[in-house]
């Protein structure tokens, strides 16, 4: 029977929320429900009768369509159950949804209107007219109606090569004649598989071509950095990022230095040493293209789905801090946008994706009760195709285990042994995430399926790692861990299956949703909050006990073994068998070509005159500089009480470049996280875009305390049109930069991603074919230790009177700074308008030609000093100057203080005396600090061979005046500017 | 299934160590630093999952102090601290009550406050924050023991405590009660903390009450003061490092800055409860 229980605030209700309840329940049993779904203070239920509805028109129900994830649903059961005490097996589903109440002329108007309440791809809409005050609601359950299928096709390979390109690119043919959705394989990857199954004398299952398209996919093979490319013969991966982390743990270890790389690129996170008893990890992940479609569902798979990569970090690391990292479309930009020539699939508008994203960190972030720290926003035209979605988790784990016998395990090894358990932990498994990782291997347009959108379930996931985390690692309960990610349980088994040699899974043991799956979707589904390990046999019983008592579902699918092979059986049939050689390491190698690019970009005018107020306020509200507090704040940066410097520093509530917290509470060592990118400077140079996102984001962690002999850099390379040589050729500029760099500092890279298809193929409404490619973007991120957290020093003015330098100099590097980017916005400014979405790799483009440079050498003196002035705790304060140049770091410190400041910059140090340069050109290896006075002696004794300024002081009074050395450039007050810095995010509020 | 921490060395037992049980489970999450201060204090604190307390209900009867701690219980779904509440009463509503009985103490912080409204041992209700946001930041709280009218000890969470600051963090922080209940609060001294325009509030020029509860109300008393609820944190106040003055302090005068923080005030209080407890035998 389907009941419907409506739970409506008591005053003035503008919503109520729906459950639809399919069971056999009694009427009694669901007064009882109904009761506990109430606060008698706050609501008023009503059960198979419309509550009563103040004076609107229509009521719109906005539910899930079926199959979705209905995580409230899943807690209504939950309660259910065990309220009336039910049994496991009762019937019992429940549906919910939400219903708004407006006022609208008329149905059409009303479906409008419904449009900003729900997306179409996940959400289905009802509307009906409110009737003397009642709304009636058809009790209709969004079930999954599975077609019913074959469950097991044999795929002919014995088919012409364009055949094969048509598998590889749309899917396999099923017995409807319709292609079931990319497997992003290309020809020569088809022939491999051809010939393959040529010498077994057999077709391939569908479930086995589907496995190897997963295992294969640029998303987890990473091929491209894999293959060899020009004369690179390694492939970049190995020549240049694990070559530049070899090379310095190497030299590390002859100079006498702590190799503080414990576990570096094997494992699903990069861990280091945090001291004599825990290691720290930290990954960083993107989640661009779900993002896209559904920007909720996409950002907090991301950030649930990077705490997995943690969780399953050796035997299991706890997340203990969240990063996040936006490039988004222009919010302002409305020009609709189609993915397909009819114009049925609208894109999202950049700022519905902007809400979407920013609330999927927020409720993935804060339900998990993980510090949301550290984190960026940014804005280019060129991600209103492909929006990019950073998010990472920094994990903390003991070094050792103790195993029986007063024994201790090294907690970053992990061995999954021949005749252990392959046990499935957390949520269950359903259509959902079908083909996410081929997905993301190719471009977006009309063919990208829906089905790859996911909704995570935080609270099942917290059950999940508290029981793995907190319990059953310490019990020495499994030998192996990892992370259900991209292609689900066929990468996640077959990757342990390396461990020990074999994998034999039943596909009809694993726990699904609903029934009538087919065996290959169970096989690569992508359902959230999933885990599999390695149990051994004799510990079996005491596991499912634990996560019987914890509200967790453990189910064993299948056993390890030494057969070479992962074997899959459906009903007692062998559905796919495949040689580890030959799913691991059957890819066939490409090689790769590139060609140079050459840009010769045209150069803004500079404006006249002398002063520079408007232009530096101006610069000062653009998004790319103005903080976002309304992020900051949503989010729960302190649980864990582990905050020190935290997202917002100062009376001003400035943004800050990095943030200090404190993983072991009764540990005084600080971990630091700061990251940098400069996706602009790549129209210029790709190689100096790479080096100076590794200065900025070293810098940024410098600045604020940290320690440049325990510091290591993580990378995410988002690129686009990656088949494109001049795009290649780009790409490994700046990985020689990165590796180049990273030796410099002597800054391990720990871990890496890259998703190298960020291009959008659609329609404008016109129907004229558009391509949107993102410009190519490396996020650095940076994490250090340092020895003492109270030594943290924040980024604002402290104290009238202190004393200003800027240490490093300011050179004539206004290339593509915001500067320049602004100028260009500002109308009259040079003649030639260039279609700022013209995505060829050699565009020319108006944002000049001298991008800032990274001198190592310079700068690593200016950081060593730097970090000794911090040691002897003298610096008030301490910024690192990044975008916007010197100008926006002074005027940041000011608000960030709300003290003014009088500065000269005749004295600044550099190439160049135009007032511009000093002001706004981005000069890397530049740090803003004041001092004071009894501490400058000190100080300026530090700073004897450093390149340092002393340019001025912070003053009591309101006002903010930059000299030149006569002539006043900029003269305004901090009241001004603080309003000009929250403007933005004051709009979002 | 044995909860293992029960059987570790801190949970000897001590004659002047209070002993804390703080809950955990189905998405509670602050457990681990409600835990630590606690144990700074001089407590000796046990964390213990729900299921376990409902395997054993008999636990209960060991500890002095009962904690729910801050988190996400049922990720708020139908309501903040409903699942949770609801569970705890089906199952565990007789051994609550005996609890309550003795001379104890009870807490609950922020989700843990609103489970506690939801059992029903707090009068009042926690609904969506009036911007609709979650919220995180400091704020400024005054105490009922800081208003002129009243002169004793209203709450053992509340000794000398007259006006203190200290982070929130939630969702669903806007405290409703009705009139007549207020005034019954009022007069009985049941308001434990109001939010207020103070210390933090001056420093960055923020609104004293961010999730719009009625009268300010941030946290009540019942059970003659010994239970407390109340949304802010004070386990993240415990270090001085968490407060947003801390940096400009500690450039002012060194000396001064205590490594310490402010909320750890409040768990010093209970487990001094019990550690003094002949003196302090109010409330009976």
């Amino acid at each position: 029977m389907i009941s419907r229980i409506y739970v409506i605030p008591k005053n003035e209700a503008t919503k109520a929320d729906s459950y639809l309840i399919d069971s056999k329940l009694s009427k009694k049993e669901l007064v009882k429900l109904a009761q506990t779904l109430t606060n008698p203070i706050l609501e008023d239920y009503f059960i198979d009768e419309s509550p009563r509805v103040g004076n609107f028109s229509h009521a719109i129900e906005i539910g899930f369509l079926p199959g979705v994830t209905d995580n409230v649903g899943h807690t209504v059961k939950e309660i259910a159950t065990d309220m009336l005490h039910l049994k496991k097996n009762f019937s019992l589903a429940v549906y919910t949804s939400k219903i708004f109440f407006i006022n609208s002329h008329g149905l059409e108007d009303a479906q409008k209107h419904s449009l900003t309440l729900y997306n179409p791809l996940i959400e289905r809409a009802l509307f009906v007219e409110i009737k003397s005050g009642k709304i009636d609601l058809p009790n209709k359950i969004p079930e999954v109606v599975l077609r019913k299928g074959v469950s097991i096709l044999p795929v002919s390979l014995s088919v012409s090569d364009e055949e094969l390109i048509k598998i590889g690119k749309e899917g396999i043919l099923d017995e409807t004649n319709l292609r079931r959705g990319p497997l992003a394989l290309d020809l020569s990857s088809m022939q491999a598989i051809q010939k393959y199954f040529s010498s077994l004398k057999r077709n391939p299952t569908d479930i086995e071509l589907e496995s190897l398209a997963q295992t294969w996919s640029e998303h987890c093979k990473h091929t491209i950095f894999a293959n060899e490319i020009d004369d690179i013969k390694d492939g970049l991966y190995k020549t240049y990022i694990k070559g530049a982390t070899n090379l310095i743990r190497k030299q590390k270890t002859e100079r006498g230095q702590q190799d503080f790389c414990v576990s570096v690129f094997s494992d699903n996170a990069g861990g280091i040493i945090f001291d004599e008893d825990y290691l720290i990890t930290h990954k960083v992940e993107t989640h661009n293209s779900p993002s896209a479609l559904d920007p909720f569902g996409g950002a907090i798979t991301g950030i649930v789905g990077v705490n997995r990569d943690t969780i399953g970090f050796g035997l299991g690391a706890k997340p203990i801090a969240n990063t996040y990292g936006f490039c988004f479309g222009n919010p302002e930009d409305t020009r609709p946008l189609f993915r397909d020539k009819e114009q049925k699939q609208r894109m999202l508008l950049p700022k519905r994706i902007m809400e979407g994203v920013v609330k999927g960190i927020n409720v993935g972030g804060n339900c998990s009760g993980i510090p949301t720290l550290s984190g960026f926003i940014k804005f280019d035209d060129r991600y209103r195709g492909k929006p990019l979605v950073f998010a990472g988790t920094v994990g903390l784990i003991p070094r050792n285990l103790s195993i029986h016998g007063g024994k201790k395990q090294l907690s970053h090894e992990k061995q999954a042994r021949v005749g252990d358990y392959i046990v499935m932990v957390g949520g269950r498994v359903g259509l959902d995430g079908i083909h996410g990782a081929t997905f993301s291997s190719v471009t977006m347009d009309s063919t990208s399926p829906a089905t790859a959108v996911q909704i995570g379930d935080p609270i099942t996931q917290k059950k999940l790692s508290d029981s793995i985390v907190k319990e059953a690692r310490d019990m020495n309960l499994y030998t192996s861990i990892t992370d259900n990610g991209a292609g689900g349980l066929s990468c996640s088994v077959s990757e342990m299956a390396k461990e020990c040699g074999g994998a034999k899974v039943f596909i009809e043991k694993i726990p699904l949703k609903y029934p009538g799956l087919l065996p290959w979707e169970i096989w690569i589904s992508e359902s959230q909050e999933r885990m599999t390990l390695s149990v051994p046999k004799n510990k079996w019983k005491m596991f499912q006990k634990l996560m019987e008592s914890r509200g967790v579902e453990a189910i064993v699918i299948g056993e390890f073994t030494n057969s070479g092979k992962v074997i899959v059986q459906y009903k007692g049939k062998k559905i796919m068998d495949i040689d580890m050689e030959f799913l691991h390491n059957g890819l066939p190698k490409h090689y790769l070509n590139t060609t140079p690019v050459i840009i010769k970009n045209l150069e803004p005018a500079l404006p006249k005159g002398l002063s520079r107020t408007k232009v530096l306020e101006k610069l000062l509200g653009e998004k790319n500089i103005s903080g976002f507090a309304f992020i900051s704040e949503q989010y729960d940066h302190e649980v864990q009480a582990s905050s020190v410097l935290k997202p917002l520093s100062g009376r001003g509530r400035i943004n800050t470049d990095s943030q200090i917290f404190r993983p072991v509470l009764n540990s005084n060592k600080g971990v630091v996280l700061s990251s940098s990118s400069y996706p602009s400077y790549g129209d210029i140079s790709s190689y100096d875009m790479a080096s100076c996102a590794l200065d900025t984001a070293i810098r940024n962690i410098i600045a604020s305390g940290g320690t440049l002999s325990h510091l290591a850099i993580l990378d995410n390379f988002c690129w686009c049109s990656s088949n494109d040589p001049k795009r290649l050729y780009q790409l490994v500029e700046a990985v020689k930069a990165c590796h180049d760099t990273a030796i410099g500092y002597g800054t391990p890279f720990i871990s890496g991603k890259d998703s190298m298809f960020n291009d959008f193929k659609g329609y404008d409404e016109k129907g004229n074919p558009v391509s949107i490619s993102i410009p190519p973007t490396l996020l650095i991120s940076a994490i250090s230790v340092m020895p003492d957290l109270y030594k943290t020093v924040s980024p604002e003015f402290k104290n009238s009177g202190d004393i200003i330098y800027l240490l490093g100099e300011t050179h004539d590097e206004l290339g593509a700074s915001e500067y320049y980017k602004l100028l260009v916005k500002q109308e009259g400014n040079n003649a030639t308008h260039l279609d700022p979405l013209r995505c060829e790799a050699s565009s020319a483009r108006l944002v000049g030609n001298s991008v800032p440079k990274v001198n190592l050498e310079k700068n690593l003196k200016t950081y060593l000093a730097l970090e000794k002035a911090i040691q002897k705790e003298l610096l008030a304060s301490s910024l690192s100057v990044t975008s916007g140049g010197f100008g926006i770091a002074l005027t940041k410190a000011s608000i960030g203080g709300m003290l003014g400041c009088e500065i000269n910059i005749k004295n600044m140090l550099g190439g160049s005396n135009l007032a511009d340069v000093k002001l706004f050109s981005e000069s890397q290896g530049r740090i803003l600090v004041s001092v004071s006075p009894k501490n400058t002696k000190q100080f300026e004794r530090i700073m004897q061979e450093i390149p340092c300024a002393k340019l001025g002081k912070v003053t009591k009074n309101d006002k903010f005046v930059i000299l030149d050395g006569k002539d006043k450039i900029v003269e305004t007050n901090i009241k001004k500017l603080h309003a000009i810095y929250h403007k933005f995010s004051n709009s979002q509020q | 299934m044995k909860n293992k921490k029960l059987h570790s060395h801190s949970s000897v037992f001590s004659a002047k160590k209070p002993r804390i049980i703080i809950m955990s489970g189905y998405g509670l999450n602050c457990e681990e630093e409600t835990k630590f201060a606690f144990e700074t204090t001089g407590g000796i604190a046990n964390i213990v999952h729900i299921n376990d307390l409902i395997a054993k209900p008999k636990m209960l009867s060991q500890y002095q102090i009962l904690v729910f701690p801050g988190g996400f219980s049922y990720g708020d779904d139908t309501g903040s601290g409903k699942a949770y509440a609801n569970k705890f009463k089906n199952h565990l509503e007789k051994e609550l009550e005996e609890f309550l009985s003795r001379d104890t103490l009870t807490i609950g912080i922020c989700n843990g406050f609103q489970i506690i409204t939801n059992l029903g041992i707090l009068p009042g209700a926690l609904t969506h924050n009036k911007n609709g946001k979650y919220i995180d930041r400091w704020v400024d709280l005054t105490t009922s023991t800081g208003s002129s009218s009243v002169s004793k000890e209203v709450s053992p969470w509340l000794k000398d405590i007259k006006s203190i600051s200290l982070p929130i963090a939630h969702g669903e922080g806007h405290y409703v009660v009705d009139p007549k209940k207020y005034k019954e609060l009022e007069k009985n001294n049941q308001i434990a903390f109001k939010y207020t325009k103070g210390e933090i509030c001056k420093f960055q020029n923020l609104e004293k009450n961010p999730n719009g509860s009625e009268h300010d109300i941030a946290g009540v008393l019942a059970y003659n003061g010994r239970v407390l609820g109340m949304m802010p944190h004070p386990e993240r106040a415990m270090f001085s490092h968490q407060s947003p003055l801390w940096s400009l302090d500690k450039t002012r005068d060194k000396q001064k800055i205590k490594k310490e923080g402010i909320g750890l005030q409040i768990f010093k209080n209970a487990v001094n409860y019990f550690k003094n407890h002949e003196k302090n035998f109010l409330g009976k």
